[in-house]
């Protein structure tokens, strides 16, 4: 494809001057940091991020770190290069002024932009009752600092854990109890463990593995409430079966939450399900229409997936935002694999954008 | 030393297992489990264990570039 030298030009100087800011430190922002970079992106780079931890790797979280083999400090993500970003982080983004291209920061401070990547992610799903969501001893995982916590609980040796839901964590979680020699309920209201991601064939034959280890698995209940001490401890949970369970240890794990709720008015489509974008990452504001300076990556991102009949879907998985290999699909002379969206989403960043629209094709320039 | 597993990419062939079993080792048959944050004692141990990864799913951050100075 040939290109216009006035667009060259302008590529040029965007890639030398341009202000790209990407909210969310963690994997999906860091590798697409590093991409821009790769990319031949000079120009100002800004990483936003709630936690004041630099990217870590969060996988291990529920499982070396828990165990206690690794503490939860030392999954920091290794570097492929130096990106030379300017960090913000320990302070969210509370929003996001498109008129004027600003991020807006918890602390007030305003972030300007030319370009913005959105890899906000999710948090996990809080317990459904706020009062009994302030209990000792009630616990979800998702962060670092959810993992040091949670750990120091098992260290002090509890009578009985108790996992609300046996998805991927929950499940990895009660391996991690027995591995301890903690005994361990897991509370999960569909016929077996995995059921949602694996299916009720490899769900049952998971549940026998759960099982035969000693795990406590109770299926086709819920838990409907949890009750305490004076000391605002934990220590019983009801079930919908009407068992009374005695616990020291709650620890929901109901799946995640999207974080878009620092996206309201910016009026973007962004919602319950993500934020969407088409299969360049680009976000579409809410009339379906493709912006030409916000991109989307990682975990809220809600793009057309090729193996679901380009359905829009968000794959919650570490794939998708891409683990960090650059050259993964170059050494085999393949294109960049098209499930690492934040490689994608920065090289889209650093080209000039494209409509292609009923055989007429405009250029929008940087 | 920082390094991180694809366990997407993982096939549990443990090549790497042997070769640097401080960092690498087998939580039951194939599942496996590492070390991110390993000492540099390990360096030479951890280059061979990502060499001989057929699938190359282990990433390793042997040196920090220029731009990272914490731990």
């Amino acid at each position: 494809m040939i290109t216009h030298p006035l667009v060259a030009d302008l590529v040029r100087t965007f890639k030398a001057q341009g202000r790209i800011v990407i909210v969310g430190a963690s994997l999906a922002g860091l590798r697409a940091a590093e991409a821009l970079r790769d990319e031949g992106f000079t120009g100002s780079l800004t990483i936003i991020g709630d936690e004041v931890h630099q990217p870590y790797d969060r996988p291990p979280l529920s499982k070396q770190v828990l165990k206690g083999w690794v503490p939860a400090g030392n999954t920091k993500l290794p570097r492929m290069r130096a990106i030379d970003a300017d960090w913000r982080l320990g302070v969210a983004a509370t929003g996001l002024d498109r008129d004027n291209r600003e991020v807006l920061l918890a602390n007030g401070d305003k972030v300007p932009y030319d370009r913005l990547l959105i890899a906000t992610g999710v948090r996990s799903r809080a317990w459904f009752n706020p009062e009994e969501a302030k209990l000792k001893g009630l616990f979800t995982l998702r962060t670092c600092d959810d993992a040091a916590e949670l750990h120091a609980a098992l260290k002090a040796r509890p009578k009985r854990v108790l996992i609300v839901g046996a998805g991927f964590i929950g499940s990895e979680m009660a391996s991690v109890c027995r591995d301890l020699g903690l005994d361990v309920t897991v509370a999960e209201r569909s016929s077996a463990s995995l059921v949602g991601p694996l299916g009720g064939v490899i769900g049952d034959i998971a549940a026998k593995m759960q099982r035969d280890a000693g795990v406590d698995l109770r299926t086709g209940v819920a838990v409907e409430a949890l009750k305490g001490d004076a000391g605002g401890h934990v220590r019983q949970a009801q079930l919908s079966d009407g068992t009374l369970l005695d616990v020291d240890v709650v620890v929901a794990s109901l799946g995640s939450v999207r974080n878009i709720e620092w996206l309201e008015g910016a009026e973007l489509a962004a919602g319950f399900w993500g934020v969407a974008c088409d299969a360049g990452c680009r976000a579409f504001d809410i009339n379906g229409v493709v912006t030409d300076n916000i991109f989307v990556a990682g975990d809220i991102a809600r793009g057309p997936h090729v193996l679901y009949e380009y359905q829009f879907m968000a794959i919650e998985h570490v794939d998708a935002a891409g683990t960090g290999r650059p050259d993964r699909g170059a050494q085999h002379g393949q294109p960049r694999d098209r499930t690492s969206c934040a490689p994608a989403a920065a090289a889209v960043l650093v080209r000039p954008v494209r409509r292609e629209h009923q055989g007429c094709r405009r250029v929008l320039l940087p | 030393m920082r390094i991180v597993v694809d366990l997407n990419r993982c096939l549990g062939y443990a090549q790497c297992v042997p070769l640097a079993p401080e960092v690498l080792q087998l939580q039951g048959e194939e599942a496996l489990a590492y070390d991110p944050n390993p000492d540099d004692s390990q360096r030479q141990q951890v280059a061979r264990a990502v060499a001989s990864c057929p699938v190359q799913a282990i990433i390793a951050e042997l040196d920090p570039p220029a731009d990272r100075t914490t731990k």
